[in-house]
């Protein structure tokens, strides 16, 4: 199965993308230019961490007009699988394929540390092998992951189990201290309307192998190659 | 002499120097000329009062694949693979603008680490600052960590270790000392290397303003604040990043001949020092440089120090090519000038000479001074002190003086610091902040380790220049030993104030002399290094701060050792046998309030001893935790493992710490291990082999820290001292 990693000038977790898919069996990752409007026959697509086009303007907001990003969208709207993180999430909400929107860290610092999150939905692809309620130990690097939408999009996020990922402790009780960016109900990831585009900011990628404190990221792209094998 | 003192000084240079000038060139310079000089004659580009003592520092070694006069410097790793690494100052722009000034330092580390080749792999920060209750202290702080924070965070290299560290002197006078480590195939290294005559050279990156003019000689006087006003440089990540892989992509293109960063002094200092490793010519035109700024000057252009601008030298056939890459990353680059055969730096306006000067003037005939260095009576007599009634009369229980200890800002979790830096991008950080002795890194493909360390006493090398020195060198080489690593080479920054003062140049010396000594003794090669002279404020110099930055490998990353304790450790303390003493230490100065007394002086051959049997230890996979016992000895070093290890420690029969010089003195050549019951018999004998001392302290469980009888502490209290001081409010 290929998973095109999307590389925009800025962009710089594409590599570690790359390594993470690597150790996955079945998954045959391929690295994607900005410019490129080809696909090269991609199953499933990932916009990964980093500060595309020097995150200028805003975070992602001008990523969303890379070339690549028609096809990205056009990819979406047919209900394939997209995964964003971090600064990919940014992208994929600027470029209106999921809701809400991410603001600065609410201490206003950017944050490097290794945090929990519940798994709340499984709806998408990216996560269908993780049973609800799992605690993953997994790493967070950012600056503006404060995820915030409004009282509307919420419920409608709630209704349709789009919430997919919350920041919580340990033991998987989702707490205020838990929540280190101050996202709206210790959001750190949520799919669209059809659960085929997730978005989150936390990295599985660097959280994909024991020597590097954690291997639950796997999980997610574990997930995938065992959805597309099913398919 | 057609020459006013006002333009001397502007360009930093002396009468003397300007009649030696006139005498090489057999005329007067013109204004540019004057300008181009005294950046090459600058002491942060000549190096002119540190090049004959930086002279005695091995720099040679079976594993050195670059030594220092280049970009940075190389070692071979056994892999094959070389890691390059230089550490750079960046404290008197730092000074006077801390965002832009750590961002800056950091965007010049790294271009000097991929103009080499190489990929760069890993970041650390040497900070010093004034006092942290002082709010200007805590305003410099929050900006270097940000400026830093942000510039590395975008260019998605981890910032993975280093040092914070606060007292007095530092005070108008930060010290930000960054190193960059890369990755590179060990035959594929670039040299800034001007090649055959007709080679042409392109400026590629950021436009040409006006920003930095006069860096470099700014950098080379004293008083940041009032000098510095108007050269501070903007950084822009972002071009950084895109400039970076431009760069890596044309590795190993045959029609790339050199590369060089544009880093003080911009277009003089790159194109002069490609010209003279080559023993060529070059002829640059300045009219054919962008410009982001209209009517700059032809002076203007050859001494701005615009960030994020590289020089490349490529064969003729092979520009549009090179060119097509740079474009490939929305880069735009300028054929501006022509590598030539007639060793002279002629510098054009258009159809116009504007500037002529052999590089061998610019390169080979600057001055060195060798001066007369006398140690400070006062300081001298501060180290003499007999400490006797100052420990006597500072009055304080030991478990007191545990928690002030560790909530002092120089020993204090720095956490909120490293935090602010993205230090897992790249999947490869194996010991990340806070876990070992020092940060380990995994190279891909082949899994070795690669362990990072800076340090620095300056203390220590306040009070003894020469103990200090060796000391900076031997507490890295023993963090590198603690994880399990051996070390292939350092690269230093030695940071003091004014040479021109007997006491400062004495400081200098001695304390390039400790380090000489060390490295030879623990066979560590000295492959790169920056000298930052003149850091005085108000007339008064900055403590001597050699700060050493070491690269150590493990054969396999995994392997790494950390400091935790885990529970049911057996706990020991492994020794060359020196004896701690309370002379410059930590407790001194934090619980008397005095900086005075002999610091420790490391027993060289003994050093070598214990580094050798942490390496094999580690190695056999016979060490659950390592170490160092440093600032504030072994009282706080066993409050750092059990914190780290949420475990407590009990040492209730351990009868040998009972007095602060037990608990609190420092020395080198001490290590505190962990070690599995069944391992204990296989340490022992070691310990035996290489003549060291192993004194068993007690079993890491439970939830306290027992001491003897005069310490037992809940490690959750510990925990709560050490990791409550150090966080700055975003308004300060």
């Amino acid at each position: 199965m290929k998973i095109g990693v999307v590389t925009f000038p800025g962009s710089n977790g594409d590599t570690d993308c790359v390594h993470a898919l690597e150790s996955v069996p079945g998954c045959e990752p391929q690295l994607i230019w900005h410019k490129s409007t080809d696909l090269g026959g991609s199953d499933a697509l990932i916009l990964p961490g980093g500060f595309a086009h020097g995150d200028y303007l805003r975070a992602g907001a001008i990523a969303r007009f890379s070339p690549v990003m028609r096809e990205v969208e056009r990819f979406a709207r047919e209900g394939r699988p997209v995964l964003g993180i971090c600064n990919g999430f940014q992208v994929l909400t600027e470029a209106g394929l999921l809701p809400g929107a991410l603001l600065r860290n609410q201490h206003i610092l950017f944050r490097c540390a290794w945090v929990h999150v519940r798994v709340t939905s499984s709806r998408s692809p990216w996560l269908s092998a993780v049973p609800e309620g799992t605690v993953l130990r997994i790493a967070v690097a950012h600056g503006q992951g404060n995820y915030f939408a409004d009282e509307d999009t919420l419920r409608e996020l709630r209704e349709r189990a789009q919430i997919a990922l919350r920041y919580c402790d340990p033991d998987g009780r989702i707490t205020p201290d838990s929540n280190h960016n101050g996202s709206v109900l210790n959001i750190a990831g949520v799919t669209n309307r059809e659960g085929n585009v997730l978005g989150m900011m936390p990295h599985p990628e660097r959280s994909s192998d024991p020597l590097l404190g954690s291997e639950d990221g796997r999980a997610v792209f574990a997930s995938l190659a065992s959805t597309m094998v099913r398919a | 002499m057609s020459v006013s003192t006002e333009e001397l000084r502007e360009v930093a240079l002396t009468a003397d120097e300007y009649d030696q000038v006139v005498r090489l060139l057999g005329r007067e310079p013109n204004r540019l000329e004057l300008g181009i000089v005294g950046a090459m004659w600058s002491e942060h580009c000549g190096y002119k009062n540190s090049r004959p003592l930086l002279r005695s520092f091995p720099t040679e070694g079976p594993e050195v694949l670059q030594g220092p006069g280049e970009n940075a410097g190389a070692v071979r790793l056994s892999s094959g693979l070389a890691a390059v690494f230089k550490v750079e100052s960046h404290n008197h722009p730092s000074a006077i603008e801390p965002y832009q000034g750590a961002a800056t330092g950091v965007g010049g580390i790294v271009r000097d680490v991929f103009t080499m080749g190489a990929r760069p792999f890993a970041l650390l920060d040497s900070l010093r600052f004034g006092p942290f209750e002082e709010r200007e202290s805590r305003h410099l702080l929050n900006g270097v960590v940000r400026g830093i924070g942000d510039y590395g965070n975008s260019i998605g290299i981890p910032t993975v270790g280093g040092e914070t560290w606060f007292a007095p002197c530092y005070r108008g006078n930060p010290l930000v000392n960054a190193m960059c480590v890369g990755i590179a195939p060990a035959d594929g290294l670039i040299r800034g290397h001007a090649g055959e005559p007709g080679n042409i050279v392109l400026l590629v990156g950021s436009d040409t303003g006006r920003d930095g003019i006069h860096g470099a000689t700014f950098a080379s006087v004293e008083d940041p604040q009032e000098s510095h006003k108007g050269v501070i440089q903007v950084g822009n990540p972002f071009m950084e990043k895109l400039l970076m892989e431009a760069c890596l992509e044309l590795r190993g293109n045959p029609h790339v001949v050199g590369m060089q960063d544009c880093g003080a002094a911009g277009l003089t200092s790159s194109s002069v020092e490609c010209a003279g490793r080559a023993g060529s010519g070059i002829e640059l035109d300045v009219s054919k440089v962008s410009r982001r700024e209209r009517g700059m000057t032809p002076y203007e252009v050859m001494l701005s120090e615009s960030q994020e601008r590289m020089l490349l030298v490529v064969r003729p056939e092979g520009v549009d090519e090179v060119r097509g890459v740079f474009e490939k990353w929305d880069l735009h680059s300028d054929v501006v000038g022509r590598v030539t055969g007639d060793g002279v730096l002629r510098v054009r306006d258009g159809g116009e000479v504007v500037g002529e000067l052999p590089i061998h003037l610019l390169t080979e005939d600057v001055p060195a001074y060798t001066r007369q260095g006398v140690p400070d009576p006062g300081l001298l007599a501060r180290r003499d002190r007999d400490l006797g009634e100052l420990v006597e009369s500072a009055d304080v229980a030991p478990q007191d003086a545990l928690l002030t200890l560790l909530s002092s800002p120089n020993v204090c979790d720095k956490r909120w610091v490293w935090e602010q830096y993205d230090h897992t991008i790249g999947t490869s950080t194996v010991m990340q902040p806070g876990m070992a002795d020092a940060a380990v890194m995994r190279i891909r493909p082949t899994g070795e380790g690669l362990a990072l360390s800076m340090d620095c006493n300056s203390r220590y090398c306040l009070l003894d220049p020469y103990a200090g020195g060796m000391g900076a060198v031997v507490e890295a080489a023993r963090n590198l030993a603690c994880v399990g690593a051996r070390p292939l080479g350092l690269t230093n920054c030695l940071n003091f104030g004014n040479p021109e003062k007997p006491g400062v140049y004495w400081q200098l010396s001695e304390c390039i002399r400790g380090m000489a000594d060390a490295c030879r003794a623990l066979g560590v090669p000295v492959v790169s290094g920056n000298v930052s002279l003149y850091n005085e404020s108000g007339g008064e110099a900055i403590y001597p701060t050699p700060v050493v930055g070491m690269v150590g490998e493990l054969p396999d990353a995994g392997e790494a050792v950390g400091l935790a304790f885990r529970d049911g450790d057996e706990v020991y303390l492994l020794s060359t046998g020196a004896e701690p003493s309370l002379g410059a230490s930590e407790w001194l100065a934090v619980i008397a309030g005095e900086e005075a007394g002999t610091p420790p002086r490391p027993d060289l051959e003994a050093e070598t001893r214990l580094h050798r049997a942490l390496w094999a230890l580690a190695r056999e996979g016979v060490l659950s935790s390592a170490h160092d016992l440093s600032e504030g000895g072994l009282g706080v070093s066993l409050a750092e493992c059990c914190i780290a290890g949420e475990v407590g420690l009990d040492a209730s029969g351990y009868e040998g710490a009972s007095d602060p010089t037990a608990l609190f003195g420092e020395a080198h050549g001490r290590a505190v291990i962990g070690v599995r019951p069944e391992h204990v018999q296989r340490v022992a004998e070691v310990a035996r082999d290489a003549q060291l001392r192993l004194e068993r302290l007690g079993t890491a469980r439970g939830d306290r820290l027992v001491l003897g009888t005069t310490m037992d502490l809940p490690v959750e209290g510990l925990a709560a001292a050490y990791h409550g001081r150090l966080h700055v409010s975003l308004t300060e």
